[in-house]
């Protein structure tokens, strides 16, 4: 039951509106476009990092040079043009790095501000969360460095965390996601720029919700951050992930790592919110977020939890996921991923069980409105030695309009027969009288969206913190607006 | 308070009501019956705005405004209430959250801030008790899991928090046991006053021994045929629908 009205309405209602489309005039220090042993050999050498690390950039990079995009996703990627990218922007002003909040360009301060993410300490939410802000190619302020240092918690970018804690850093990097594991995590290896490091040491709750704010900004140049969580034993930390970028009508890259490791009867919960420009409501512009991210549960009972809600990117690729080696270890993987007009998803999961009685569960909530792919793609392996495993896996997805396409590809790879797999799949449609049931109550069609998608991924919003959630709410009801057909 | 003149609409190019007149005054209970297919739930329908009906010829001005060029939402902010006859399932919204957002909407549409959420608590509460509604079901997800007799207090529920100016009522009574039957008969007849008016539609006249009309109906083929007092209703659970067919 359809009429030109409402299809009419629901095409007016979709119209984009993306408010992270801004973008920061600020004097912006660039390696020019291009990739080559040179460009990595500088990178390495503005920020001054010791001759391992160069060595594993060089490894990374000859170990890309023979490799080829993966083509295996559900995507459509036009041609990238690697040496057209470039592979730093530092959007700091030229002296080192900032010291204080009076060494920031105050129109990065400011973008930071716009953007809702406190900068200054006294600014923060009572009870804190500690941000690490990076815009580019670097990370410009990270908060409450000092206050997370008197119990021994180690949060600040990625770059600092090479020359103050290289030991500690050259013991993990690399250890979950090698640089030969995939095209773009070798090309990320290569180049990698900044990102955030957290070291929770042994016993330790982390007594605030740690995060890092991405935002690309400079023009034609890729991001390539990196990230490295470590949790010792019996630690705990609650970790959150925000990504925003200017509208601009070309693409822009952005390949990231990701590792975790968790320890003995440590826990870690990743969190994501994802809105990286999508394009416009055409297919023009938009990132493309080509990321691994991968959580290994070392320790006995320990776990892993990652939350996501994905609207942003034009494409994206995705798979966070879990190596479940210790003995009673967990991993789990809540996922929302929302595409509108022209964006692609391919995202999901691995679970990877190789010790005993490992447990995983998977909630993968697809939701795809305009002519928007979306494409959940899961693996769950079970190793020879993982008596007692289970994974319960349900892959949902949600149809807006009749011009959308939702694809499910779940992977089983058992070699235990002493494992549980269950796997449930549903999907459904946004139906035209559940709409008019809440219009008939008052509720207009683009809030009755709202509310509707909202209930369907409650599940997964729930698994975020407060504050998140509630962003998060408002992030789907924004993408999707009136989005039914 | 409704003035229907010659009212004509039609689904996928099919006419269903072929000018229906009726006027139904302020604290009126008309109750509008007639056989399966006659178009009752189409003139239900049409009258809260359901997109899927086209209007071809005919008025209907709700309180002095022509309800036709409304919105559905701005119908029911004007005091138009639907009570499904078969309310849908909203998954995972649960019934705080949607009432919260419909009585807000209503609000802002005749220009008063919103409810906070305490009071708006304490209203939920008393129009919980106003109609006997399980304090369960309204922390549940809307109509998700609820029996049929659930579904229909659910919707009488709603009627009480947004205070409708006329309610239509929808083949209430359909799959209900007779002990349901009363509880929602109750409910509607509490909420009734002098200044509301409710058009109940029914196919069976048990309905009506519990919510009493002033006038009753007879829709057949798309027009109203009859129209009589209570007394056409008992006549007609009698004599059946044929002896009108005339």
């Amino acid at each position: 039951m359809k009429s030109d009205e409402s299809n009419k309405e629901i095409r007016q209602l979709t119209e984009e509106k993306y408010k992270y489309g801004f973008t920061t005039d600020v004097a912006t220090e660039i390696i020019g476009p291009g990739l080559s042993e040179e460009v990595v050999r500088l990178i390495s050498s503005k920020k001054d990092e010791p001759e391992w690390l160069l060595d594993f950039r060089l490894k990374a990079y000859r170990h890309w040079l023979t490799m080829t995009c993966p083509t295996w996703a559900h995507l459509t990627i036009p041609p990238i043009d690697f040496q057209a990218i470039s592979y730093y922007a530092d959007p700091r002003r030229k002296a080192a790095g900032p010291q204080s909040l009076d060494d920031i360009d105050p129109a990065v301060m400011k973008t930071f501000d716009k953007l809702g993410i406190p900068l200054e300490e006294r600014l923060a939410l009572s009870g804190g969360m500690a941000v690490d802000a990076v815009m580019d190619s670097v990370s410009v302020k990270t908060t409450f460095k000092e206050t997370l240092k008197e119990k021994g918690i180690i949060f600040c970018s990625i770059s600092e965390a090479v020359r103050e804690y290289p030991d500690l850093v050259r013991q993990y990097l690399g250890s979950v996601v090698s640089y030969r594991d995939n095209f773009y995590a070798a090309l990320n290896s290569a180049v990698f720029s900044d990102g955030s490091f957290v070291y929770i040491p042994k016993g330790v709750r982390c007594p605030m919700e740690l995060s890092t704010y991405f935002r690309i900004n400079a023009a034609g140049t890729g991001q390539f951050e990196r990230t490295l969580i470590v949790a010792d034993d019996d630690a705990y930390v609650s970790y959150l992930e925000g990504c925003t970028a200017p509208m601009r009508d070309e693409n822009q890259l952005h390949a990231a790592i990701v590792e975790i490791v968790v320890l003995d009867r440590a826990e870690v919960k990743y969190s994501t919110v994802q809105n990286w420009y999508p394009g416009d409501a055409e297919g023009r512009g938009g990132v493309y977020n080509f990321v691994t991210k991968r959580g290994h549960c070392r320790g006995v009972n320990s776990k892993i939890s990652w939350t996501q809600v994905e609207t942003g990117s034009a494409i994206t690729w995705k798979y966070p996921s879990c190596v479940l080696s210790g003995d009673n270890s967990v991993g789990e993987f809540y996922s929302v991923a929302v595409t509108n007009h022209h964006q692609q998803a391919d995202t999901g999961t691995k679970m990877i069980h190789l010790g005993r009685n490992t447990r995983s569960t998977i909630i993968s909530k697809g939701i795809s409105a305009g002519q928007s792919s979306n494409a959940y793609r899961g693996l769950v392996r079970v190793g020879e030695k993982a008596d007692g495993a289970r994974n319960y896996s349900q892959c949902d997805s949600l149809l807006l309009g009749d011009q959308c396409g939702a694809h499910t590809f779940p992977y089983m790879d058992i070699h235990n027969e002493t494992a549980v797999v269950e796997h449930e799949a549903t999907t459904s449609k946004i139906s035209e009288d559940q709409l008019f049931y809440c219009n008939q109550r008052g509720i207009p069609t683009e809030d009755a969206i709202g509310l509707i998608v909202n209930g369907y991924a409650k599940e997964v919003l729930n698994k975020l913190p407060m504050e998140f959630a509630v962003e998060a709410q408002k992030l789907l009801s924004v993408s999707l607006e009136g989005s039914v057909g | 308070m409704l003035k229907i003149e010659n009212l004509h609409a039609s689904i996928a190019g099919k006419e269903i009501l072929k000018g229906i007149n009726l006027t139904v005054g302020e604290g009126e209970v008309h109750a509008i019956m007639g056989p399966n297919g006659s178009g009752k739930s189409t003139l239900s329908n049409v009258l809260v705005g359901h997109p899927a009906y086209t209007v071809t010829e005919g008025t209907v001005t709700f309180r002095g405004k022509d309800l036709l060029g409304m919105t559905p939402e701005d119908r029911s902010h004007e005091g138009l209430f639907l009570s499904f006859q078969y309310p849908v399932e909203i998954p995972g919204v649960s019934m705080t959250t949607f009432m919260r957002t419909a009585v807000n909407a209503q609000r802002t549409y005749r220009g008063l801030p919103p409810l906070e959420a305490a009071d708006f608590l304490k209203l939920m509460r008393e129009k919980r008790a106003l109609v006997g509604l399980d304090s369960k079901l309204a922390n549940r997800s809307v109509n998700e899991g609820f029996s049929g007799g659930e579904k229909k207090r659910n919707e009488i529920y709603q009627m009480a928090m947004l205070e409708p100016l006329l309610s239509i009522l929808d083949e209430t009574d359909s799959g209900l046991d007779i002990d349901a039957l009363r509880i929602v008969a109750e409910g509607v007849n509490k909420l009734h006053t002098p200044q509301n008016s409710v058009i109940v539609i029914t196919h069976y006249q048990r309905l009506l021994n519990y919510i009493r009309p002033d006038v009753v109906h007879v829709l057949y083929a798309g027009r109203i045929v009859k129209t009589g007092g209570p007394e056409l209703a008992q006549e007609l659970e009698e004599r059946g629908y044929d002896w009108l067919k005339g």
